[in-house]
């Protein structure tokens, strides 16, 4: 029997019953596109996270005051409060020759008010190195101008709602503003960049990190942010600011540095995860959709039982009858497959069309995986009921009638 | 060329045995015409299947050709059956979803022939029988007649030396059924062997050789003069 002979059988035969064909080639379909979705979501989700990351700024380095890893040893009775990060210390990281920019941050929140107006708001101090380090961009006016940190200026920048809040439709540059009891300058408006890692940056005002902490009078630093020159200056940025901060801090080493690389890579790693599980899950579907093409088959096998017996009976040997039967398994499991691709696109179409923001990706692994899991799980599954056909006593099936 | 020598096929039907067929010894030369007559149950499908190589002797030879069959794999078995033997069952087994000239392409298909060669041997079976303008009907849309007559193509169309059918015009009308049979006996006619299996008087009575079996043994063995 030659290839497309058994081909064209086994089509006649999905042809020849419409509504049991249908139904499968939909359980496997549902399978695989539900696989495809849900790994679009998953990596969706990892594409989301990366990209926050990236819009934060490139090649960052945290320091924050503290460490957050226990060495061992006894537990500190005795003046275990870290040393707190001053101005000082994030001026001195500017002499690291691989580090291009440093931005101390303070933060604070105190009432803003104009004219009869007033909120409470997150008061952000820091340089103008926080523009670039943040990736902020300006509706309007200027950023906090280069000059020295220590000085304290009475200039504010304020985040896009901040202004709308207090001055709505109004002209708001050039405008003094008051935060607690002090009057400041209205200088420039950031864009709505909005959220970026857990800080609403359109909710915030700048002020020179010098005015804010004279503001909430103290010297603490919030954290300090550096951006390297280059991804292969993070890690040698990273050890000069920890001898820098550990000769200041009298040999402790009580910060803890984070770079940006470390905690993406870990968001990776954390999402992938979450994507193989969420593709596991789905393709126990695709199991369940296997079992049904065997439960269907098998039915088959035993309503086609006069058919399987006179084509034994005109010749057919046992190996040509158990081919025709998986031909047919692996058609349905393959064509269901190719369906349920069609349907995943389209879901991730429609998916894409109601959160437009979301950078939803269908990655290739997931396609191939789907298609050779549905098409090996039809086979599999196909074979216990093809072995039936095969194996079929001719004269038995050629009795019932 | 048919030879049982000795034959016994026994069911197992639950702890008892069944004797199918019970010492059962026939000789049918090439081109020769036997009914097979007896009651329900007395063996005659039995016999025609181990003819037929669809089923297997319990006991005894059968040589087909003088090959003994009893040692040929179920593989092999498959190969004669295409190659030398043609079957026509009362119930016809067309395959519902496919058209008269696909239905007696099968055997063709089976024997991985290629399409022109089967389509000029479906033409000609079509033509034979008198079905060429019924090649495109499915088996619903045909008489009965009809049907066993697309049933006689397929058992033909690889020309067979051996046809053997089990009560061939069981579901047809006497008229339809007539015409069957006429086909069969002119298939007869050009050479080829004929064993019809039949509850029906008058047609063992058209036969050249008439047995009749009871309890899956041959009473009697009689020959036209």
């Amino acid at each position: 029997m030659k290839y497309g002979d058994t081909l064209r059988f086994a089509i006649q035969a999905l042809f020849g019953y419409p509504a049991r064909t249908l139904l499968v080639l939909l359980a496997m379909a549902m399978g695989v596109a539900s696989v495809i979705v849900l790994t679009a979501l998953g990596e969706g989700a990892r594409r989301y996270v990366t990209q926050e990351f990236t819009s934060l700024g490139t090649h960052l380095l945290f320091v924050i005051p503290g460490r957050s890893e226990t060495v061992g040893g006894p537990p500190p009775f005795l003046a275990a409060t870290p040393r707190d990060l001053t101005l000082q210390d994030a001026m001195a990281l500017t002499r690291i020759a691989s580090v291009v920019r440093v931005a101390p941050v303070s933060v604070g929140s105190a009432p803003v008010s104009w004219r009869q107006r007033d909120r409470e708001v997150t008061i952000l101090g820091s340089t103008s190195d926080l523009l670039e380090i943040r990736q902020l961009s300006m509706a309007q006016g200027e950023f906090l101008p280069a000059r020295d940190p220590f000085q304290g200026e009475a200039v504010a920048v304020l985040g896009s709602r901040v202004k709308e809040e207090l001055f709505a439709n109004e002209n708001a540059l050039g405008e003094w503003i008051r935060i607690q009891d002090r009057r400041f300058r209205v200088i420039g408006i950031l864009s709505k960049k909005g959220q970026s890692l857990g800080m609403d940056m359109s909710d915030v005002v700048v002020i020179p990190v010098a005015s804010s902490q004279s503001l909430f009078n103290t010297f603490t630093l919030f954290r300090i942010m550096l951006q390297a020159k280059s991804r292969q200056s993070v890690i040698s940025a990273k050890a000069s600011v920890i001898e820098i901060i550990r000769e200041r801090h009298d040999g402790e080493d009580d910060i803890t540095v984070v770079t940006q690389d470390a905690i993406l890579s870990t968001f990776d790693r954390i999402l992938v995860t979450m994507t193989l599980t969420v593709a596991g899950i789905a393709a126990i579907s695709l199991v369940v959709a296997g079992i049904l093409i065997m439960n269907v088959m098998l039915i088959s096998v035993s309503q086609r039982q006069t058919e399987i017996g006179l084509l034994k009976a005109v010749g057919a040997r046992s190996p040509q009858v158990l081919s025709l039967f998986l031909t047919e398994a692996s058609i349905l499991s393959f064509a269901g497959a190719c369906l349920g691709v069609a349907i995943g696109y389209g879901g991730k179409w429609v998916l894409a069309g109601m959160f437009p923001s979301f950078p939803l990706h269908i990655p290739q692994w997931s396609l191939i995986a789907a298609v050779c899991v549905a098409v090996s799980n039809g086979l599999i599954f196909g074979v216990l009921p093809a072995r039936r056909a095969s194996r079929l006593d001719p004269v038995l099936a050629l009795a019932k009638r | 060329m048919i030879r049982l020598t000795d034959v016994d096929r026994i069911f197992e039907v639950g702890s008892e045995k069944v004797y199918g067929l019970n010492r059962v010894n026939l000789s049918v030369a090439p081109g020769e015409y036997v009914a097979v007559m007896g009651p329900s149950g007395s063996g005659k499908s039995t016999l025609l299947n181990i003819i037929g190589l669809l089923d297997r002797p319990t006991q005894g030879i059968y040589r087909l050709d003088d090959e003994n069959t009893t040692d040929l794999s179920d593989h092999e078995r498959a190969l004669v059956r295409r190659d030398k033997i043609g079957f026509v069952f009362q119930f016809f087994h067309l395959i519902p979803r496919l058209t008269a000239a696909e239905n007696i392409e099968l055997p063709l298909i089976l024997a991985g022939m290629d399409a022109k060669d089967r389509k000029r041997r479906v033409m000609e079976a079509l033509n034979a029988l008198g079905i060429r303008d019924r090649s495109r009907h499915r088996p619903d849309q045909l008489s009965g007649g009809q049907r066993q007559r697309v049933a006689i193509a397929r058992a033909t169309v690889m020309r067979p030396r051996i046809i053997l059918a089990d009560e061939p015009t069981g579901n047809l009308d006497r008229a339809s059924g007539t015409e069957v049979i006429q086909i069969l006996e002119g298939l007869n006619r050009i050479g080829i062997s004929l064993i019809i299996v039949t509850h029906d008087p008058a047609l063992g009575e058209r036969a050249l050789r008439k047995i009749v079996m009871e309890d899956g043994k041959i009473i009697s063995d009689t020959r036209k003069a």
